[in-house]
């Protein structure tokens, strides 16, 4: 995990001293600052020497929990990558609920009655929901935001936030979220509820399963406590790689909704030549992405003995 | 005296034609195939297809409605609109129409790039009657001639994507798995950081070493570079460990015997084992592709205007005013979504076809 980390850190270092001109380049531009305040700026950041001494020193700093200081924004970058980190986490922890508490249901529903009409409608929904583009879902809810004016647009909060009473603020912000999560929760269900139907349909045909419907267990009880178990293990294998899937849906979403998480703060900064907040957002995100994995694979061990016993 | 010849089984197939057999099957792969040629073949043609250029700006049409030509007196007509003054909201005068002719005479544009001509599908030949079927964008410009010359664009992309990070996968994994130990180690390490980073935010990152003010061939190739310069890990991790399987295998023993080099053996022997595998994968990541083009274009850091792609295009869409009165802007997204799903389509029946277990 940390050696993964300082791998990516090192690597997205690498890609942004490759980058032609910096910051500074638009700065020294400008008559109104005088290349003393820019030789004062370069010093701080160490931005005159060589690339991996600046990793260095930008490695100390963030073991002390100091991010650097946002040249575009000017504040400090802990709080806005924090801020940023926090709200891509909430829109896509909510639309992994919503994903999964559709998707699993579904699955199951689709494979217990495999090849009716409920399993051959899911099937096709699911199909042609795998190929609808994240960039157009959001457009299209974009464009039903505004038509129907149910949803607000843009940003966590409304303006009016702080004047709200507690309950008010609460539904303020869930209004907010609703349909950004929707959008990132209906691009990745298709593929998990497909998942969910081959992997229940693979463990009804097994021999245990046969032997408990010989023992005259209930269908019930055959599939949920017995059948069940076993197809969801495969399901959280593949949870770390649609966490990966999500968190690239959820820049699309953050880039065409205006929600202001780290993929917006990543392109944000990329336009303004704010080299450091691009790394910053990159490790942020594959952290992010890290520690899922390691939740998934906790939850693994917690829901497959055989796994622990290793 | 008669030689006797083997008694050849006449429903003996090569395993080829036992796939295309299993394939033709599959109805729905096949209408997916069907729609990829069709639509490859107008992108090879789009200069043709295209009644105007991707350019070409009609300074009194701003956000035209889609005109689609109807049938009167026995003649395709299109009617010529008239603005609602201080707005963007046309009307149709009522008869005062242009038919619309086959093989009309147009703009100059060069077919495949190369052969001049002004030849175009369909039109008016009139610019007081413009043909826009699916009507103009905020700068007059005809959304459906630019589809055409942004499928150029976004079509290939994907293609030369795979071919790209495949043959790269393929190489670097064959590698990996057969060499084992140490390259096998660092191989699948970087493999690992690759895949470890959320794809999109590596994209901005890998765009982050390119100079800004790129010529639109230099942009199209640093977009095929970044996307391959991330497709070839997963690629090379599912052959590596396919390769990792074959090496054991009694082939591999027996070309080694013999005094194959390792490249051979790699080139030869196992790479062709894993080509089932490879065109499967290859037909259902090409939607990745077109799809990292069509991302990189609309968040503005891909292709440029006034080129045309389907993500720029889309970028217009971005706009809630215009998504609100103009639909038809989000017509490169309904574009996106066939090609998307036709590859889907192909890619699933052709998965079912390779797969010999199942009947």
């Amino acid at each position: 995990m940390i050696p993964l980390l300082l791998g990516v850190s090192l690597l997205t270092f690498l890609l942004m001293a490759m980058a032609p001109g910096d910051y500074f380049t638009t700065l020294s531009q400008n008559p109104q600052i005088s290349p003393e305040t820019i030789a004062n700026l370069k010093a701080k950041f160490h931005l005159g020497e060589a690339w991996y001494i600046q990793y260095f020193y930008w490695l100390k700093n963030i073991l002390h929990g100091d991010f650097g200081y946002s040249m575009a924004y000017k504040i400090p970058a802990t709080s806005l990558i924090f801020e940023r980190l926090w709200n891509t986490f909430l829109l896509s922890f909510f639309a992994m609920l919503i994903t999964w508490g559709v998707a699993i249901p579904l699955g199951i529903w689709a494979a217990v009655r495999k090849d009716s009409w409920v399993d051959r409608g899911c099937s096709l929904v699911a199909f042609v929901g795998l190929s609808v583009p994240d960039v157009l879902l959001s457009l299209l809810a974009l464009w039903f935001a505004a038509a129907t004016g149910w949803f607000p647009v843009g940003g966590t909060q409304s303006p009016i936030h702080d004047l709200l009473t507690p309950a008010q603020q609460f539904w303020d912000r869930a209004h907010h979220l609703i349909l950004p999560a929707l959008v990132l929760a209906a691009a990745e269900m298709a593929g998990i509820m497909r998942q969910m139907r081959s992997n229940l349909l693979d463990t009804l045909r097994a021999e245990y399963v046969n032997a408990a419907r010989a023992r005259g267990l209930g269908e019930g009880w055959v599939i949920y406590k017995h059948a069940l178990r076993n197809a969801i293990n495969p399901l959280l294998t593949i949870f770390g790689y649609s966490l990966a899937a999500l968190l690239s849906g959820a820049f699309i979403v953050e880039n065409i909704m205006a929600w202001p998480g780290l993929g917006r703060l990543t392109i944000e900064a990329f336009f303004a030549k704010d080299s450091y907040l691009v790394v910053d957002s990159v490790v942020m995100a594959t952290a992010l992405l890290v520690v899922g994995n390691f939740i998934a694979d906790i939850l693994l061990a917690w829901s497959d003995p055989r796994i622990r016993l290793k | 005296m008669e030689t006797t010849k083997p008694n050849l089984n006449p429903i003996a197939l090569s395993p080829g034609q036992i796939f295309w057999q299993r394939l033709k099957r599959r109805r729905i792969a096949m209408v997916g195939g069907a729609i990829l040629i069709g639509l490859y073949l107008i992108a090879l043609f789009a200069g043709f297809v295209a009644p105007y250029s991707h350019d070409r700006l009609d300074r009194d049409r701003f956000f035209h409605p889609p005109t689609w030509p109807r049938l009167q007196s026995f003649h395709l007509v299109v009617p010529r609109y008239e603005q609602q003054p201080g707005n963007f909201i046309y009307h149709p005068v009522a008869d005062d129409v242009m038919p619309v002719h086959l093989f009309v005479r147009g703009e100059k544009y060069k077919l495949f790039g190369l052969i001049p001509a002004s030849i175009h599908l369909f039109g008016t030949g009139d610019d007081k009657y413009p043909v826009y079927p699916l009507g103009t964008d905020q700068f007059g410009r005809d959304v459906f001639s630019r589809l055409l010359y942004g499928s150029q664009i976004s079509l290939s992309i994907g293609v030369i994507g795979i071919l790209l990070s495949f043959t790269f996968g393929l190489i670097i994994g064959g590698i990996s798995g057969y060499f084992a130990g140490g390259v096998d180690t660092v191989i699948m390490r970087l493999c690992e950081l690759i895949m470890s980073v959320p794809s999109l935010y590596l994209i901005i990152a890998l765009r982050g070493t390119f100079p800004p003010g790129m010529s639109s061939a230099q942009v199209y190739g640093m977009i095929v570079a970044i996307l391959s310069c991330i497709g070839w890990a997963g690629m090379a991790r599912v052959i590596r460990g396919m390769a990792l399987s074959l090496r054991e295998q009694q082939f591999v023993l027996a070309a080694r015997s013999m005094g194959a080099t390792p490249w051979r053996i790699i080139s030869r022997h196992i790479l062709p084992s894993t080509f089932s595998y490879v065109i499967v994968a290859a037909t259902l990541s090409v939607p990745y592709y077109i799809l990292g083009e069509v991302v990189l274009s609309f968040l503005g850091v891909g292709i440029q205007e006034p080129s045309a792609s389907w993500g720029l295009m889309l970028n217009a869409a971005q706009n809630t005013e215009y998504l609100k009165n103009y639909p038809w802007l989000l017509a490169p997204g309904a574009a996106i979504f066939v090609t998307v799903l036709a590859f889907n389509f192909l890619g699933d029946g052709l998965r079912d076809a390779a797969d010999t277990k199942s009947l």
